[in-house]
């Protein structure tokens, strides 16, 4: 179980670049600690690429589900009050957001 | 009997059977419990106070009206990731400060149908995130047998709160040893079971294919109770299987009585504490003394199941904590425009290890990286599944060690995230394959407890907790091992 530091010196995540696409804003300092926390934890799961996966069927899902169908029916939502008060804000029925197109 | 905040599962069932206290006195006593040394402990992130005391009332008046439910009045306390109609859901972050659930999850309503009083909130690493709740980002949770030391996570706050005699019982979420880890450092029984058998409607989702709720108990026999009740088909969960509930009667069965134990020999390799492995020995001599014949057998795959793992989980967890956006429910920071407003809220929201999570889970699912690393994962996945179906055909159970190591100091590896990882080691495979599995302490080594973990194929519940139960019989209690 070792940690395999410096496995690969290939593994390197572009932060900045990575947090825009998960939409968290990170600071300089945040991104330089999580670039050094990340490239660690990525030259340690390189291990699965030691492997010879040829002809391996990739596993989405423990069990051989295929389609799971229920009947086309109406039924009740949850109250709407209830789901409403938990918004930040809200305009009548509705939530409420920045203004998204001019 | 013993106080009645000591007291198991099953014997509050049999004493409130027997009239001999009511659930508002097992309720009033875990309060005043709660109110003594939860402060120092950290347990719970919420006490209901008020309502498990009119849940309680509630209970014993059907009672008196003849009544009959299988843990009528019984109270349990919930992981902080379940909602509960009517409380709070955070998952122990900022992000879902203010969050009240307008719905029951499905095994909690199972529970409430059952007669189960709930008596308040547990601690967590936020979002599950974690093995020794160190990640929260509402309280600290120590370990209730040494106060210095982890109480295991993420579901730690539950471990502690029924180790620590706050809780007959608590539920928990494993997706990769949140049940198992804790359970056994604060001393109690962890049960995983098979994916598919409890419904994860109402549970906050870490990684969907992973997750799975149970139960932690301070007997096998009281985890195989509530998985009684939780368990079945629910239209909710499209993944729930319909197959008759495991049975807790089965616990009263053969036992370990002629099973074949199989011991994968790369979990008894270089990285294992000596004092843990002769602990986990020891235990499956007693199993052998009790019927059982122990077998060498090898996962040939299981040196690759954390690095699989820890890309699985993420990447599920990326596209699952995206629902965090500021608009719907919880936190809000505002920004000039909505793309503003979601970076900001998740920054703001968020606490260290999750955002790492999530930037590692976006990472391996961006464009040029997928192929080769989630669906690599995916490759190691179906491997490490066929390596149990294979050592299933050779043994009935298979038994490992828990964690490699005994509980460690409290801020031991806040600042190596990979270290925290590797804790993870001897639980995350049976996530990854969806079989059931148990954990319970086989030795306390300078008063912390060593744990042995029984893994049984899917749906094989009753098989791996009466040999479970025979097992916990054989070591007696915890202290004199």
């Amino acid at each position: 179980m070792s940690t395999a530091t410096g496995r690969s010196s290939a593994a390197h995540m572009d932060v900045a670049y990575v947090a825009r696409l998960a939409r968290i804003a990170v600071t300089d300092e945040e991104a330089a600690r999580y670039q050094s926390q990340l490239d660690q934890v990525l030259a340690y799961v390189e291990k699965v690429r030691e492997l010879d996966l040829s002809g391996v069927q990739p596993m989405a899902h423990v069990q051989p589900l295929a389609n799971v169908f229920r009947p086309d029916a109406a039924k009740p939502g949850l109250d709407r009050d209830a789901v409403l008060q938990n918004a930040p804000t809200v305009s009548g029925e509705q939530f409420l957001v920045p203004k998204i197109v001019e | 009997m013993g106080e009645l905040n000591t007291i198991t599962v099953t014997d509050a069932v049999k004493a409130l059977e027997a009239r001999t206290c009511s659930s508002e006195e097992l309720v009033r006593a875990l309060i005043d419990a709660i109110r003594r040394r939860d402060g120092a402990l950290g347990a719970f992130v919420a006490v209901d106070e008020a309502g498990a005391l009119d849940q309680a009332r509630a209970a014993d008046r059907a009672r008196a009206a003849g009544v009959r439910a299988p843990l009528l009045g019984v109270p349990v306390a919930l992981k902080d990731n379940l909602n509960v109609t009517g409380q709070t859901c955070r998952c122990a972050s900022r992000i879902l400060e203010g969050y009240v659930a307008p719905y029951d999850a499905t095994a909690v309503a199972r529970l409430r149908a059952a007669g189960v009083v709930f008596l308040g909130r547990t601690n967590m690493d936020e979002f599950a995130m974690g093995s020794t709740t160190e990640n929260s980002a509402l309280r600290l949770t120590r370990n209730p047998l040494d106060p210095s030391c982890v109480p295991g996570g993420s579901s730690g706050g539950s471990a502690a709160a029924v180790g620590g005699n706050l809780a007959l019982a608590a539920l928990g979420s494993d997706t990769g040893g949140s049940i198992r880890l804790p359970a056994v450092f604060c001393g109690c029984v962890g049960l995983k079971p098979t994916y598919g058998r409890i419904s994860r409607y109402g549970l906050v989702a870490f990684a969907s294919s992973l997750d799975q709720i149970g139960p932690i108990t301070k007997t096998v026999r009281d985890a195989a109770l509530l998985n009684e009740v939780m368990s079945g088909l629910d239209p909710m969960d499209s993944t729930t299987v319909d197959r008759p509930a495991p049975s807790a009667a089965a616990l009263d069965g053969e036992g370990l009585k002629g099973l074949r134990i199989g011991l994968p020999k790369e979990y008894f390799g270089p990285g294992l504490d000596p004092e843990v492995e002769q602990s986990v020995r020891r235990a499956v001599r007693l199993c052998e003394e009790a019927g059982a014949t122990a077998v060498e057998i090898s996962l040939p795959h299981t040196g690759y199941a954390i690095a699989a793992y820890y890309l699985i989980a993420t990447a599920e967890a990326s596209a699952n904590l995206a629902r965090f956006d500021g608009v719907r429910y919880g936190m809000r920071v505002a920004g000039e425009d909505p793309y503003e407003l979601h970076c900001r809220t998740r920054a703001a929201g968020f606490g260290p290890e999750v955002k790492r999570r999530i930037l590692l889970g976006t990472y391996v699912l961006s464009s040029g990286y997928y192929d080769a690393y989630y669906v690599s994962a995916q490759k190691v996945r179906t491997l490490i599944g066929r390596d149990f179906e294979q050592a299933f055909a050779h043994c009935d159970l298979v038994a490992t060690p828990v964690s490699p190591t005994l509980p460690w100091k409290l801020g031991a590896k806040t600042a190596d995230p990979l270290a925290m990882y590797l804790s993870d080691v001897f639980t995350v495979t049976s996530n990854l394959a969806g079989n059931a599995s148990v954990a319970l302490p086989c030795g306390l080594i300078g008063g912390l407890p060593a744990g042995i973990q029984f893994m049984a194929p899917p749906f094989a519940e009753e098989r791996m907790l009466a040999a479970a139960h025979a097992y916990e019989r054989a070591r007696g209690p915890l202290g004199r091992v």
